[in-house]
């Protein structure tokens, strides 16, 4: 154990843990707004990110972008990351929009059990996840280096960078967005009641196949956003690069207490940070072991996550 | 004829929970639904809203077979109901259960003045505007639920044993309440298990034993027929 590591770093350690976790954060809405409207565990979310960030990187070329290009100026990035932030965002909506109709909606047709849900899930899943393995070779992609990372400020002696305030400013600004969207909207406020009671739900005149189609098109728009994100922070994809990613930020969503929006935020950043610790004190080949010893220590104490599994509690 | 319902099937697997019901509801009625409890008035009510599929029979409302059509629309249509058991939304606020009665609404003007309404009617909703519906007493919830479902402005509202589980007092409260909405232009089919005051305050009532409809009649006729005393008003 290397106390001195963890303690000398302790900063930068949260500092990264925090730009990591932002990421979790923005994948677990997804897992966790379906969860919480259908009680099901969207396996195929973590292809949902995967799209994302191909299609973003192909945005990024069509747009005359290679590895060798070099950063370009403040103008022509903002195009380049608003273009691939819209093509990354519409792409996972579609691809969450799509698993919904062709691998759900006909079993809730059918009245199937839960176990069904859970096997077309882990399909989906695959056949996303080997689709593009068989399209792109199973190779790993390099992106453009659009934004040369660079320190702004540091606190407590730990440099804080442009992508880190990129990465957490643009996960906060959706976060409360989406908060606003789910307790003030007429459409969010479906989402809740549904979530809450469908069959009352639908005596309200809420249709419940609509109030589904939207909550994977947030949680699509989540994932395409986290995956722009991804893409400008570690600047590679491959086709098998959701299935971590998925599952940490499955993780994170039930240690903040699945079907909660503000747990998935604080169960991904928690995790994020609790990572970054561990590699810390541990070294690098424990982060990913930590993640889930937290979650599995947590939930003894706590089943059903830090803030509990309601989606949209009563405003006060 | 606002709802006519013509021999009605319905079915929970292999278990069939109605064998073939007809009813009819004119504009303007209070109709009561009596029968013991597991006889099927809840099916019946799930049925008209659509929130159960039918095996056989046809549901008309206003003309138009609504059969097959989806519970959503059928509240687009006018069916509003307040469920057994209440339905409230525990994590939302009275006002946002009520708000979602207006769901299907886009008149604010409208929605504005029947919030007041409904708050005018059950005070102690307004008292509890804030609360969370999943806090509330069952006698809060209940009017919350009876509140909720005239946020929709229904032109037919169903009610499902609005005074299960209240205090007398409460219950002879709801009862005026069911009468004062239905003098105000409601049209309403009540299920009840308390069939003395469901009768007295209906115009006309059905009574429905083991998925079959047994009886029907004005509320006086029913009220003093030997048969339903015995069963239902507990007088031998
Ligand atoms: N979801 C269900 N699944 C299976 N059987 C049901 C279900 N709901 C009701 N039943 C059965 O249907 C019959 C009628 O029930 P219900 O309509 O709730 O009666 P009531 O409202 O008159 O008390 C009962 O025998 C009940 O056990
Ligand atoms: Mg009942």
């Amino acid at each position: 154990m290397n106390f001195d590591e963890l303690v000398g770093n302790f900063p930068a350690l949260t500092i990264t843990g925090l730009e990591q976790g932002a990421i979790y954060a923005l994948v677990a809405l997804g897992y966790t707004l379906v969860y919480g409207v259908l009680r099901l565990i969207n396996f195929a979310h973590s292809e949902v990110f995967m799209v994302g960030t191909f299609t973003a990187l192909w945005t990024w070329e069509a747009l005359g972008y290679n590895q060798n290009s070099p950063s370009p100026a403040f103008g022509p990035l903002l195009l380049a990351l608003l273009a691939g932030l819209a093509v990354a965002a519409i792409a996972s909506a579609a691809t969450a929009v799509t698993v919904e109709l062709v691998a759900y909606r006909p079993l809730r047709r059918r009245n199937a059990p839960p176990l069904a849900f859970l096997i077309t899930a882990i399909g989906a899943s695959f056949v996303l996840a080997e689709s593009f393995g068989i399209g792109t070779a199973r190779a790993p992609f390099g992106m453009p280096t659009l934004i040369k990372s660079e320190t702004v400020f540091t606190v407590f002696g730990a440099g804080v960078t442009n992508v880190q305030l990129l990465i957490l400013g643009v996960t906060l600004v959706m976060m409360v967005g989406l908060d606003q969207f789910v307790n003030r909207s007429r459409l969010g406020r479906g989402i809740r009641a549904v979530a809450q009671d469908a069959d009352t739900a639908a005596l309200m005149g809420v249709n419940k196949n609509r109030v589904i189609l939207l909550v994977f098109v947030l949680g699509g728009i989540m994932a395409g956003v986290a995956a722009l994100l991804w893409n400008v922070r570690y600047g590679y994809t491959k086709f098998n690069i959701g299935f971590l990613i998925g599952l940490k930020a499955f993780a994170a969503a039930v240690l903040g207490g699945i079907g909660n929006l503000r747990g998935a935020l604080l169960g991904g950043l928690l995790l994020g940070v609790a990572e970054n610790y561990a590699a810390g004190l541990f070294g690098g080949d424990w982060k990913d072991f930590t993640g889930f010893v937290l979650l599995v220590v947590l939930l003894m104490f706590r089943p059903t996550g830090l803030l509990g599994e309601s989606l949209g509690r009563a405003r006060a | 004829m606002l709802l006519e319902i013509k021999d009605l099937t319905l079915l929970y697997g292999r278990i069939q929970a109605l064998h073939g019901i007809s009813l009819v509801v004119n504009e303007g009625e209070v109709v009561a639904l009596i029968g013991a409890n597991g006889a099927g008035k809840t099916t019946t009510m799930r049925a008209i809203s659509g929130l159960r599929p039918v095996a056989q029979g046809s549901i008309v409302f206003d003309g138009t077979d609504v059969t097959r059509m989806r519970a959503d629309l059928r509240v687009i249509r006018g069916i509003g109901q307040a469920p057994e058991g209440r339905g409230v939304f525990p994590g939302m606020t009275v006002i946002e259960n009520l708000e979602m009665g207006a769901y299907t609404r886009r008149d604010r003007a409208g929605i504005a003045e029947d919030m007041a309404m409904v708050l005018d009617l059950f005070p102690r909703l307004a008292e509890r505007r804030k609360q969370a519906g999943g806090t509330l007493s069952g006698g809060e919830q209940q009017m919350l639920a009876v509140g909720r479902a005239l946020m929709a402005r229904p032109r037919l509202l169903l009610l499902d044993e609005p005074s299960m589980g209240l205090a007398p007092k409460l219950i002879q409260q709801i009862f005026e309440i069911i009468t004062r909405i239905n003098e105000q232009g409601t049209t309403i089919l009540l299920v009840e298990q308390n069939a003395q005051q469901a009768l007295s305050r209906a115009h006309r009532g059905y009574v429905l034993e083991t998925g079959r409809i047994v009886k029907e009649g004005t509320g006086q006729e029913l009220l003093h027929d030997p048969a339903v005393k015995e069963a239902y008003l507990g007088v031998a």
